[in-house]
């Protein structure tokens, strides 16, 4: 194919040079190109947000998103989040409140409230639960994801 | 010793699932890949029935990384999709085959697959294939007259039929007689996962591997083998990560058997991910059902006979199901009410859309709302309390066992142990439901449309008649249980491992739990109709009991002691009467039992052993569902404000899994009751094929549910005394909604159909002026 892209995407710090279609998006390069498979697909229209990833620290749908896009910006994954064997407070308040079950939209959910609670530390209950209904769960009916994100964010807060 | 065992059954521990899952280290379906594969592409057919005239794939073929392009006379040697529990006659011509030929009956149905090194180019390709067809009378309304499905035989697939009693003579005798006709919408279980199906034939062994699988390993690879003509060691199923299964996730579908037929022709392996456009018309739909239903009473309001005929919306083809949803239907209709009489009549009619086959609380969701919909609009017509009126009418504790001439999954009817009134007692004490009532009054007064609604339902689980688990442990004391079980999200590897960590006495961190693998044991029931930790769960307890007892006969020789006065504490084996003495570990037993060591007569090596589990009929967890919602007059919109469950449960494993399941049913049934429907327009064209149009709740419409998870009746079916969790949290979400609505709006039995949509809610409305 002649539209072929040399583009380097930097992926929690490491840096994949790949060559990619312009046609193909963020979301699959990440999975396919870049091996890194714990960013999902739910739905590939932007509703349900399983694809969430922070791109220079916004969350984004990364099914809607071209990788030419993403030339040359800083994407972090979930594959990113804890620091080594050290969990990230909202993956362990995951799991400490029971906020997954199939764990399908965890790593959307983990990005859009890792993003979100970096910029905004404050942020009100009714705000926090305007950005969360941007993803669907279909197991845990939310209320633990909620408990979970709010954990989190005292103890980010904290420090 | 001082140790305390972790993770003993009824300890609310963390997951075991989720440290991968948490560090994006999870395999879905679309994670898998093998060298070389292939990726297919399915060509969807875009009319609701017609008759194919030609199919052109000449440019698909031509198209540069295109291997092959299949359409029905390319796979004529492979057999129609034969049901999960086995061939069934008069519903064989109904099966669908994995590609169309001829006549398609629904949008979505496959008619041609591509096959190609990418992706991309698989997509590129199905759209250069040209489909001419010529449109046929379409059928969307499974209560119109049937038609022909095809030469000689009618869209009326089957009726199916249960009762007992003289339906006709008590209704001739009764005082009061109430009718209604009720509508339950069609939505399924939409997992946030895609299907997936990954074929691998490794020629080297002779064996068709299928990755991706779900739900019933086991059962498909049996029926796999049977359509292929291969032994069934010849077939392996392999389960990775899950994300969601709900009852449609799992199933045999087209898609499966092409990629197995693909990778046994050209001996490469074959990649099949759906998309959600797909998936919305391709994956099982359910629940879609129109009851016209009847009740004869005494002057007193008991229950003297209920006939029920109803319209069973199959769609176009009869799955891998059959007909157990309708006769489900059927079985369980009556729930948690005595009624003397009964009669049931299902309709089970193919119409021109999706196939239609079980969702989470399949039969049990749709019939808790006829029923409860029922003793509303009886309550109304004869001016007595609903609340009363089911009370009169429930099944007692000295019933209990309580057997029904009914028939569940062909199971009879019996239900267990239980006190239904006890536990609507203690529901609506613990809620407060006097007081809940008074702030709804006070609230109406001030001008709002507020009120509240009951359902009471009985739920299934554990059907039999048997399961069995392999655990073994090894030199470091490590322990590995082996199912036939499988994980599609709900906690099965920690509820398997607390059962296993309680009978063997090892820390539950200490236990590695295999499921969903057809190479590792060679029976399994999977994970459906709430059976994995009944059935399984018990058999993992047989199993660890066995295990257990053959390592206490070891260490009574090492520790020269009785082995009455041995206990197993974090994996360590000690004396009671003396716990700070000498002790020996499961790992040094193992040791000791290895194959390389002479053993006694008698005794086997390996510290390992088989356990089954046997039972001969389901058991039967019971609750109710309350609702608080306030609805707005001008759009119609309802907001539920508060869902309160109570739920009996037998004894639960882990019950902050109970309450995650429960807490995730809700949310499902509350789609179901108010948001999710596959609507179709005139011509079957689907009008719900992305979640812009198919509506899943958002954590701005699902209230955090408040549940009272009681442990009051064991069950008596297995020795654990535990009932299953799965599908109490939404069996009576529709009913209760409805229920809530009719007391905001002061129209006791007003609504009739689900989902509520504002549109329907303003209907009502409008015409109550």
């Amino acid at each position: 194919m002649s539209d072929q892209h040399d583009i380097t995407l930097t992926i929690n710090g490491h840096a994949y040079g790949v060559s990619v279609e312009a046609r193909r998006t963020l979301a699959d390069v990440i999975r396919d190109d870049c091996g890194q498979t714990g960013t999902h697909l739910g739905c590939e229209h932007g509703v349900c947000g399983s694809c969430t990833i922070l791109v220079d620290d916004e969350p984004v749908r990364s099914c809607l998103m071209f990788a030419v896009q993403a030339d040359g910006k800083q994407i972090r994954t979930v594959e990113g989040l804890a620091d080594g064997d050290v969990l990230h407070p909202l993956q362990r308040a995951f799991t400490e409140n029971h906020a997954l079950q199939c764990g399908y939209c965890t790593p959307g959910f983990l990005m859009l409230a890792a993003g979100v609670l970096e910029r905004e530390p404050d942020i009100s209950d009714d705000d926090l639960l305007d950005v969360l209904s941007s993803n669907l769960c279909r197991c845990t009916g939310y209320a633990n994801i909620v408990k979970a994100v709010r954990q989190a964010a005292a103890e980010m807060k904290a420090g | 010793m001082a140790a305390k065992l972790t993770g003993k059954l009824g300890e609310s521990v963390l997951r075991l699932e989720d440290p991968p899952l948490i560090t994006g280290r999870g395999r879905f379906a679309a994670d898998i890949s093998f060298p070389h594969q292939l990726h297919m592409r399915i060509v969807r057919s875009n009319w609701a029935h017609a008759k194919i005239t030609r199919i052109e794939t000449t440019a698909a073929k031509a198209l540069p990384g295109v291997h092959a392009v299949w359409t029905a006379d390319d796979i004529t040697d492979v057999p129609p999709i034969e049901f999960r529990e086995g061939h069934i006659e008069n519903l064989a011509p109904y099966r669908q085959r994995a590609l169309g030929t001829g006549t398609v009956r629904y949008v979505g149905e496959p008619i041609a697959a591509v096959f190609a090194d990418d992706a991309y180019v698989a997509e590129d390709a199905a759209e250069l294939i040209e489909v001419e067809a010529e449109e046929l009378p379409v059928i969307t309304d499974a209560s119109a007259p049937p038609a022909e499905f095809s030469p000689g035989q009618s869209t009326e697939a089957d009726i199916v039929r249960q009762g007992y009693g003289d339906v006709d003579a008590a209704f001739a005798e009764a005082a009061h007689i109430v009718e209604a006709e009720i509508n339950v919408g069609r939505h399924s279980g939409v997992p946030l996962e895609t299907r997936g199906a990954i074929a691998r034939f490794d020629a080297s062994r002779d064996v068709l591997e299928l990755h991706g699988a779900a739900k019933v390993p086991h059962r498909n690879r049996e029926t796999l083998a049977t359509m292929f003509d291969r032994p069934i060691a010849a077939v392996q199923l392999y389960e990775s990560h899950v994300g969601g299964g709900f009852g449609v996730r799992g199933e045999l579908y087209p898609e499966d058997i092409l990629v197995c037929v693909a990778t046994l022709r050209f001996g490469r392996a074959v990649k099949w991910i759906e998309d959600r456009h797909e998936h919305l018309m391709a994956t099982n739909h359910s629940r879609q059902q129109l009851h016209r239903v009847r009740a004869a009473l005494d002057k007193d309001g008991m229950l003297l006979a209920v006939d029920d005929t109803f319209f069973h919306d199959q769609g176009g083809y009869v799955r891998t199901h059959a007909i157990r949803v309708p006769m489900m239907t059927c079985g369980i209709l009556l729930g948690p009410y005595k009624v003397a009489n009964y009669r049931a009549a299902g309709h089970v009619r193919l119409t021109n859309k999706t196939p239609a086959a079980t969702y989470r609380s399949p039969g049990r969701f749709e019939t808790t709302f006829v029923r409860e919909r029922l003793m509303d609009i009886i309550a109304r017509e004869i001016g007595m309390d609903a609340m009363e009126l089911r009370r009169r009418n429930l099944v007692r504790k000295e019933d209990m066992p309580y057997a029904i001439p009914l028939q569940v999954l062909g199971d009879d009817v019996e239900y267990d142990t239980g006190d239904y009134e006890r536990l609507l007692d203690m529901t609506m004490d613990h809620f407060d439901w006097t007081g809940i009532q008074a702030d709804i009054e006070r609230r109406r007064e001030a001008g709002e449309t507020v009120g509240s609604g009951i359902s009471l339902f009985v739920e299934k689980s554990g059907l039999g008649p048997s399961d069995m688990s392999r655990i073994s442990v090894d030199r470091t004391g490590a322990v590995e249980v082996i199912t036939g079980g499988a994980s599609i999200g709900q906690g099965f590897e920690t509820c398997m491992a607390q059962i296993c960590a309680d009978a063997l006495g090892v820390d539950y961190r200490n236990i590695r739990v295999v499921h969903g693998q057809t190479e590792r044991i060679d029976h399994g029931v999977g994970a459906h109709a709430s059976r994995a930790t009944v059935l399984t769960g018990s058999a993992v307890n047989e199993a660890a009991l066995l295990v257990r007892a053959k390592a206490l006969d070891v260490a009574a020789e090492q520790l020269q002691a009785p082995v009455d006065t041995l206990d197993i504490v974090d994996g360590q084996v000690f004396r009671t009467d003396d716990p700070d003495g000498p002790s020996i570990s499961l790992g040094e037993i193992s040791q000791i039992l290895a194959p390389t060591r002479a053993q006694p007569e008698g005794r086997d090596p390996l510290l390992a052993a088989d356990g089954w589990f046997y039972t001969d009929h389901q058991t039967y967890p019971y609750g109710l569902h309350l609702a608080v919602v306030k609805i707005d007059r001008e759009t119609g919109g309802i907001k539920v404000e508060r869902f309160l469950v109570g739920y009996d449960i037998g004894r639960a494993v882990n019950p902050m899994l109970v309450e995650g399941q429960i807490a995730g049913g809700f949310a499902q049934g509350l789609g179901g009751a108010m948001f999710e429907e596959f609507v179709y327009d005139e011509r079957g064209q689907p009008q719900s094929v992305t979640f812009a149009d198919y509506l899943l709740p958002t954590v701005g419409e699902t209230p955090a549910v408040e549940m009272l998870l009681r442990e009051d009746f064991k069950s008596s079916r297995n020795p654990l005394g535990i009932k299953g969790a799965g599908e109490a949290g939404v069996t009576g979400v529709g009913a209760a909604i409805a229920s809530a609505v009719d007391d905001a709006i002061g129209l006791p039995g007003a609504v009739t159909q689900l989902p509520i949509t504002p549109q329907r809610l303003k209907a009502i409305l409008n015409a109550a002026g």
